[in-house]
């Protein structure tokens, strides 16, 4: 059963076209990798997914309730069962790390301060920053920010988890780890995971199923397997990382010619 | 000329579109209020109001001191000067006294809160929504009006009429001071002629224009930091715009507020 629908969803920036058309259903326990090149509009998707922003036609049904649609008051239940990373972490620098986690424990339930500490505890734990939780997060590394931000998104335990480019800005290694920890929160909390990226090898490290991003449109939906088999030309050349040949386009030899032919070149 | 018609059009439908945004922003910022109050309210914003009352009032103090000596030593020097022509000293103790309770006392604690904490509260806005602070908010399903702007409303409208309070006091300080020096007037004498010189109307006329100043400081300054687009240089825009306008706002509102009482007084 599907968790998240993406039906004909249509987003336009000043005319121009970013999302077009857009079809997709994530279902509930997997994990759903969108993977895209710089540009191919997997940010937007995910705003629109996150109902951060509303598009000009199309909807996003998130467990039954279409958000591009519904009352405030309907699209903050939903959001309540949503946990989102984002790229730069986006920890409130004026707080500790446990406050940041406890944050939205404190604004969602009524729980008693011990019990929320404890909580605060066990979900750091398991992102491995037990010790750092009476930091600031300008005290931590890149990879402990990111790690810090999914054991916030993680405090209400949610059903669906959200992760913007997990991978973006570390090196190999903290990136791996931060995988595992996407792996990991899945089989322990049994939830929906979303993940945006551009990363191959992260990408196909966690995914269940890909969401291959072109200009808007999915080039290609389906399991690890059909992506990696996939003859997409667009597909196989962000696959097979081949460059565009940006420095040969029509428009760059015509600038140079015209630029050779001037007269402080050839006088 | 059309073209001129066409663009003093433009400006004054932006110039209302402005206004009209401020007062959206004071109703919804108004409905987030009961959220920050101690017993209904929740307590984590209590805090957070307190520790805003804290940077933007007590923080002021001395600032606000010393400039309101300054000015009530300027204002009964300037007047003295002339009054003492007449042989009308003693309606130094009037010019200031009123002078600083019905206008400069709530006017010299906006200013000052306005280049003190307007630009703080819009920097901070502004570097929340570019850091995706906001965003985060948004998805834990916390409205950034309640967590962001009902705290810092609150603690303005209660710490700027307190600064205005102490405006006013040492401004009226400053008064008696020139006067021992220019007429050896005793401190308990001056502290009888002002009150003599002062009705109610006068100060509640004061309270009132400075609890419209803290809500226009403290709107201006978040509107301004939630319109924040892009990177480090729209804060520092963000920044000088909130001063200036709120400065502005400050002062058309104070016109408006002296025509009212003025309008509606007894002559």
């Amino acid at each position: 059963m599907s968790i998240i629908s993406v039906r004909n969803l249509v987003v336009e920036y000043g005319g121009r076209r970013v999302l077009d058309g857009l079809n997709l259903e994530v279902e509930a326990g997997e994990t759903m990798v969108l993977l895209g090149g710089s540009g191919a509009g997997k940010s937007t998707l995910l705003r629109n997914l996150l109902g951060l922003e509303r598009p000009q036609s199309g909807s996003v049904v998130v467990k039954g309730v279409d958000i591009t649609t519904c009352s405030p008051a309907e699209l903050k239940r939903v959001r309540r069962s949503i946990g989102v990373s984002f790229q730069s972490a986006a920890l409130f620098n004026s707080l500790t790390v446990e406050d940041n986690v406890a944050l939205p424990l404190r604004e969602h339930t009524s729980l008693a301060p011990s019990i929320i500490e404890l909580d605060v505890w066990m979900k750091l734990a398991a992102v491995g920053l037990a010790d750092c939780g009476k930091l600031y997060p300008q005290e931590l590394s890149g990879g402990m920010r990111k790690r810090a931000s999914v054991a916030r998104a993680l405090a209400l335990d949610p059903e669906i988890l959200v992760f913007d480019e997990p991978s973006a800005g570390l090196d190999p290694i903290v990136a791996a780890e931060l995988d595992d920890l996407i792996l990991f929160s899945k089989r322990v909390f049994q939830m929906t995971v979303v993940v945006v990226t551009h990363e191959l090898a992260s990408a196909f490290r966690i995914a269940d199923r890909i969401a291959m991003l072109y200009n808007g449109t999915f080039l290609a939906v389906g399991s690890k397997d059909e992506i990696r088999a996939s003859q997409n030309p667009h597909l196989r050349q962000f696959l097979d990382r081949v460059p565009d040949n940006i420095a040969t386009t029509h428009v760059v030899e015509s600038f140079f010619d015209k630029y050779l032919r001037s007269p402080e070149v050839t006088p | 000329m059309a073209k001129f018609v066409e663009s003093v059009g433009r400006d004054t439908l932006k110039r209302l579109d402005y206004v009209g945004g401020l007062s959206i922003g004071l109703w919804d910022a108004v409905r987030a209020l009961r959220t920050t109050l101690p017993l209904t309210g929740n307590r984590y914003r209590w805090k957070a109001s307190i520790v805003q009352m804290l940077q933007i009032g007590v923080d002021a103090i001395p600032m606000v001191g010393l400039m309101a000596m300054c000015c009530g030593f300027i204002l009964a020097m300037q007047g003295g000067s002339e009054l003492r022509r007449y042989g009308a000293m003693s309606l130094v103790i009037d010019l200031v006294a009123i002078g600083f309770t019905r206008e400069i006392g709530p006017l010299l604690a906006a200013i000052a809160v306005s280049g003190r904490s307007g630009s703080a509260i819009s920097a901070e806005i502004g570097t929340m929504m570019v850091s995706e602070e906001i965003d985060t908010l948004k998805v834990m399903a916390i409205d950034p009006i309640e967590f962001v702007v009902a705290p810092k409303l609150l603690a303005a409208l209660i710490t700027i009429p307190c600064l205005t309070v102490v405006c006013n006091v040492f401004g009226i300080f400053a008064g008696w001071i020139f006067m021992f020096f220019s007429t050896h007037l005793g401190l308990k004498l001056y502290v009888h002629e002002v009150f003599d010189s002062l009705v109610l109307r006068d100060v509640v006329s004061g309270f009132i224009k400075s609890i419209a100043f803290a809500a226009i400081i403290v709107l201006v300054g978040c509107m301004e930091g939630f319109s924040v687009r892009g990177g480090p240089e729209a804060v520092g825009r963000s920044t000088t715009a909130a001063v200036v306008k709120s400065t502005f706002l400050v002062i058309v509102a104070d016109m408006f507020f002296t025509a009212i009482f003025y309008f509606t007084g007894k002559h």
